[in-house]
């Protein structure tokens, strides 16, 4: 069906204007911020280690109580329509084992109240450093050090204190944002307001911050198009798509961090645009890049809630985009690990489970025993991408898959 | 042709082939000479009711570097001057070799061809001071007619003064090589002092600037076993006729019930009915025939196991003992398994196991489930050869019979193969298949019988009767049980420690974590983590 259609819609793509008149506006977010709960922060910090004092004085072996982290502990409902967290917690109790996260949990606590008291923040590499002074607690690696943070985050998030909050932030910025769209920002020396138009980024683009909730935004575009890689995204951005198509572009570079997750849910909520996915058509696309974006994950299930976009669809690419686009040529196999991934998806993920649809072209697509890439579609020219596939595929937007 | 044919005497024999009896090369020869004498004077002494205290001198002979003097001397009752050319200087000769009764010699060659080998290589015959109680000591110098197997006394002095009120020297000199390690005479005498802990053994060898002594650790003479009349079982048909000929039953029924044990009128009765022979025929009269006939009647008749009053095990303490004595061993395990038959000989086996843990701290545990870590004790370094090895060599077997060590011919020997056959991983030893298991330890396999069935007559090795390593397999079983337990106590003894090391590593982290936090004082903080230690180990109680 594409090849017929092909030349028809490209002009009517490119046609298409950019519109500035209708333009929506979203001010800062009405989430609370670290500086209406560094107080709070401050007092649960001391409480956790009140209990294990008072505990440990008594006589007995003191615990700390914190979600487990798991895909076992959430449940999905396509209503409220992002991973929820089930309730089962992990008890942290003092002994052999537990010792040594015991000790680095409470020193890292120690590191968060200084800093939420000072109004400072470390990396998680610079918390890993500081470890590195604590003698035979130190870390070894900073994935230790990463999950204990995430435990203290869960621990904390009990009580709406955030990551943020207690003043850790990760290493990795957002993703690019390219298109319609002007972010506010504030100078955080001045307190001036500060417009970044990401229309006007040249061939570069706009970067998401590490944290989003005091930018505002003004946009007139009338959809917006999350990206897996940046080859596909610096395509777009070279040749103007987001322009002809009035959109707006964001790279995710992979499992989409939560400074893109949150990014993408205001402009989603905030600004009422919905949000395609374009990824590769493989497990890790579909399983952990897409599901991530849209319902959030199990390891950060205490987050989810406000660090995902229950509104995303899935564009493409479909393993039903393989034969309508003739691809079947340009596709690879699927690998062993492909396989795993998509069998487990579809035996233990709530969100898969709950979509016939998805069942169907996950089976599809392991049926087909190939993954086809977003670039597979150069086998047709270059643009063809640009001006057959994503016209084609935005004509029927309300037939994405969930 | 004729002419040429003439009667061999048995020390003629001898001289040719002294190898069967132990005497295959210098070094092996001094071991044998020593070992014969020692055997003797053990016999002795548990004989007439005396812990034996024995003196083993080896002694360089001045200018000849391949000559040695070796000197046995024992507090034994001694022997009376008629006997005591025939003891040391006839082949053959002895109390032993027609009696069912446990001993450590058994035919009645071994000293006499020790002083036979000395004879032939030095061309001095064996020297004996002898004393029995009340009397004076004699001093005999012995030369041996090789051909007509006589002895002769060349030098018969009474001695007016003699250190001993009772006892029995032996001095010869012989070629020979004096070696330390694996399998030499210092060896033999360390395992002889484990296996008899009620003998005291004084031992002198070149190079030694003080005699090594081994103190009696048990002050009780091992109770002799009783003697017996063969069992109908362990007799071959040969052996049977000559009992036949030599019988002083007039009938053949009362001489079954006569010169064996366990065999009643009823025993008797079926198994003359099995032969088709008649209960009065005269045993004299038996043909070869009718013996073979008798022979195969006796194997199919029931008959019961014959009495094990005759056998004399060292016993669970005394092994215990003679190791916890002469190895600086962790632990010990041992089992006597009751007494059982092979091919109508009563034997006992009994396995001891001695062994040490690896690395050289040691871990105790306190009544409050405090864990202390100390260095091993170092005991004096022994002169001899450790009977424990090294942590990743093969565990040496000690094997005894009739409490005498055998020390050579391991690997053909029964015990190595019941040893090898049975798997010690169960008991938390490495072992890999179709060898001995790994680690610091030492086995120790005593079997005690009426009849040792030794593979040749130098007695190095128990020939593999079914019978036997089954046994063998059985206590090793049960003492290997003993030491599994043990070394798995041991285990989680060590990790319970790295553990408590852990914890002792970490704990105040969580002391500072608390204090950050809490802004608590350090004296606070310290009582706290003390509290936190105190609890957690109270609830990891061992």
């Amino acid at each position: 069906m594409a090849a017929k259609k092909k030349k028809k819609v490209t002009k009517k793509a490119t046609k298409r204007k950019f519109a500035p008149d209708k333009v929506r506006k979203a001010g800062p977010s009405k989430r609370k911020g670290k500086n209406d709960l560094s107080e709070v922060a401050i007092e649960s910090i001391k409480d956790v280690a009140l209990d294990v004092f008072n505990v440990a004085n008594s006589g007995e072996l003191p615990e700390m109580v914190m979600p487990q982290r798991n895909l076992k502990n959430v449940t999905y409902d396509k209503k409220t329509g992002y991973f929820e967290m089930a309730g089962n917690m992990k008890t942290r109790r003092l002994d052999v084992n537990s010792v040594k996260t015991f000790a680095q949990t409470l020193r890292l606590m120690s590191l968060a109240k200084d800093m939420v008291a000072d109004d400072d923040f470390a990396t998680k590499r610079e918390a890993y450093y500081v470890s590195k002074n604590w003698g035979d607690a130190k870390f070894g690696e900073q994935r230790e050090s990463d999950s204990v943070l995430d435990d203290i985050e869960g621990m904390f998030s009990l009580k709406d204190i955030t990551r943020e909050i207690l003043r850790f932030r990760p290493e990795e910025h957002g993703g690019s944002v390219v298109g319609a769209l002007t972010v506010i920002d504030r100078d955080p020396e001045t307190g001036d307001a500060i417009r970044s138009d990401c229309a006007a980024m040249g061939s570069g683009a706009y970067t998401i911050p590490s944290s989003v909730d005091h930018l505002g935004f003004e946009t007139s575009a009338d959809f917006i198009i999350a990206i897996e890689t940046g080859g596909m995204f610096q395509r777009l951005n070279h040749h103007r798509y987001w322009r002809n198509a009035n959109c707006i572009l964001v790279e995710m570079s992979g499992v989409p961090t939560r400074a893109t997750r949150r990014f993408t849910r205001r402009l989603s909520q905030d600004l009422k645009l919905p949000v395609y996915v374009f990824v590769d058509c493989d497990p890790y696309g579909i399983c952990n890049i897409y599901r991530t974006l849209k319902v959030g994950s199990g390891a950060s299930a205490h987050i989810n809630k406000d660090f995902c976009v229950p509104e995303a669809t899935f564009m493409g690419v479909t393993p039903q985009d393989i034969i309508d686009f003739q691809l079947e040529d340009a596709t690879h196999p699927l690998l062993p690990v492909d396989i795993k991934r998509a069998k487990d998806a579809l035996k233990n993920d709530p969100f898969f489970k709950a979509h016939p649809k998805w069942i169907k072209a996950i089976k599809q697509m392991l049926k087909m025993g190939v993954r086809a890439e977003q670039q597979a579609f150069a086998k047709w020219g270059l643009n063809f991408v640009i001006e057959e596939y994503l016209p084609t595929k935005i004509k029927n937007a309300k037939n994405f898959l969930p | 042709m004729a002419s040429s044919q003439r009667e061999i005497s048995i020390s003629e024999f001898f001289a040719k082939n002294r190898h069967l009896l132990g005497f295959d090369n210098p070094k092996k020869a001094l071991l044998t000479t020593i070992k014969e004498a020692v055997d003797n004077s053990m016999d002795a002494c548990e004989e007439a009711g005396i812990l034996p205290e024995i003196l083993v001198e080896i002694m360089p002979i001045d200018g000849q570097e391949d000559r040695f003097k070796v000197a046995i001397q024992d507090n034994g009752p001694g022997i009376v001057k008629a006997q005591v050319p025939n003891i040391f200087g006839k082949l053959l000769y002895g109390s032993k070799f027609h009696s069912r009764r446990q001993s450590r010699g058994q035919q009645g060659i071994g000293i006499s061809a020790a002083g036979l080998y000395a004879q032939m290589t030095t061309g001095k015959g064996p020297e004996i001071i002898s004393r029995v109680k009340r009397k004076k000591a004699h001093h005999f110098v012995l030369q041996m007619d090789s051909t007509k197997n006589k002895p002769m006394i060349t030098h018969d002095e009474e001695l007016d003064d003699w250190h001993l009120k009772h006892g029995t020297r032996f001095e010869c000199a012989l070629e020979a090589t004096y070696k330390r390690g694996k399998g030499s005479v210092d060896d033999y005498i360390k395992q002889t002092a484990v296996a008899n802990p009620h003998a005291s053994l004084t031992y002198l060898a070149p190079g030694m600037e003080e005699p090594i002594v081994y103190e009696a650790s048990s002050r009780v003479v091992p109770e002799r076993g009783e003697e017996i009349k063969p069992h109908p079982y362990g007799v071959e048909l040969g052996e049977l006729i000559k009992m036949l000929r030599q019988t002083s039953s007039r009938w053949l029924s009362s001489f079954l019930k006569e010169d064996f044990c366990r065999v009643g009128p009823k025993v008797a009765k079926s198994i003359i009915a099995e032969a088709g022979l008649s209960e009065k025929s005269y045993p004299s009269r038996i043909a070869r025939e009718e013996a073979d006939a008798l022979h195969r009647a006796i194997q199919k008749a029931k008959i019961s196991s014959p009495p094990t009053t005759c056998l004399s095990p060292i016993g669970e303490e005394r092994i215990l003992e003679g190791l916890q004595k002469e190895t600086d061993a962790d632990f010990y395990a041992v089992c006597t398994r009751p007494p059982s038959v092979y091919r109508g000989n009563p034997f006992q086996i009994e396995v001891g196991i001695a062994w040490a843990k690896p690395g050289d701290d040691h871990l105790d545990v306190d009544g409050d489930g405090k864990i202390t870590k100390s260095k091993k004790k170092k005991r004096g370094t022994f002169d001899t050869e450790n009977l424990l090895g090294n942590a990743d060599d093969a565990i040496r077997i000690l094997r005894f019979a009739n409490r005498v060590p055998l020390l050579s011919q391991q690997a053909s020997c029964g015990f190595t193969k019941a040893a090898i056959s049975t798997s010690w991983k169960n008991y938390g030893l490495q072992q890999s298949k179709g060898s001995m298991p790994v680690g610091s330890a030492v086995i120790l396999v005593h079997m005690a019988s009426v009849w040792v069935p030794f593979t040749s007559e130098a007695k190095e090795a128990i020939a593999p009767y079914d019978e036997i390593l089954k046994e063998v397999r059985l206590a090793m079983q049960e003492a290997g049980r003993k030491l599994g337990v043990h070394i798995r106590k041991g285990k989680k003894i060590s990790s319970e420690f790295q553990k408590r090391n852990y914890i002792d590593a970490f704990l105040p982290h969580v002391g500072i974590g608390l204090q950050e936090i809490l802004k608590l004082e350090p004296e606070v903080r310290e009582d706290t983590v003390d509290m936190l230690r105190a609890t957690l180990e109270s609830t990891r109680k061992i």
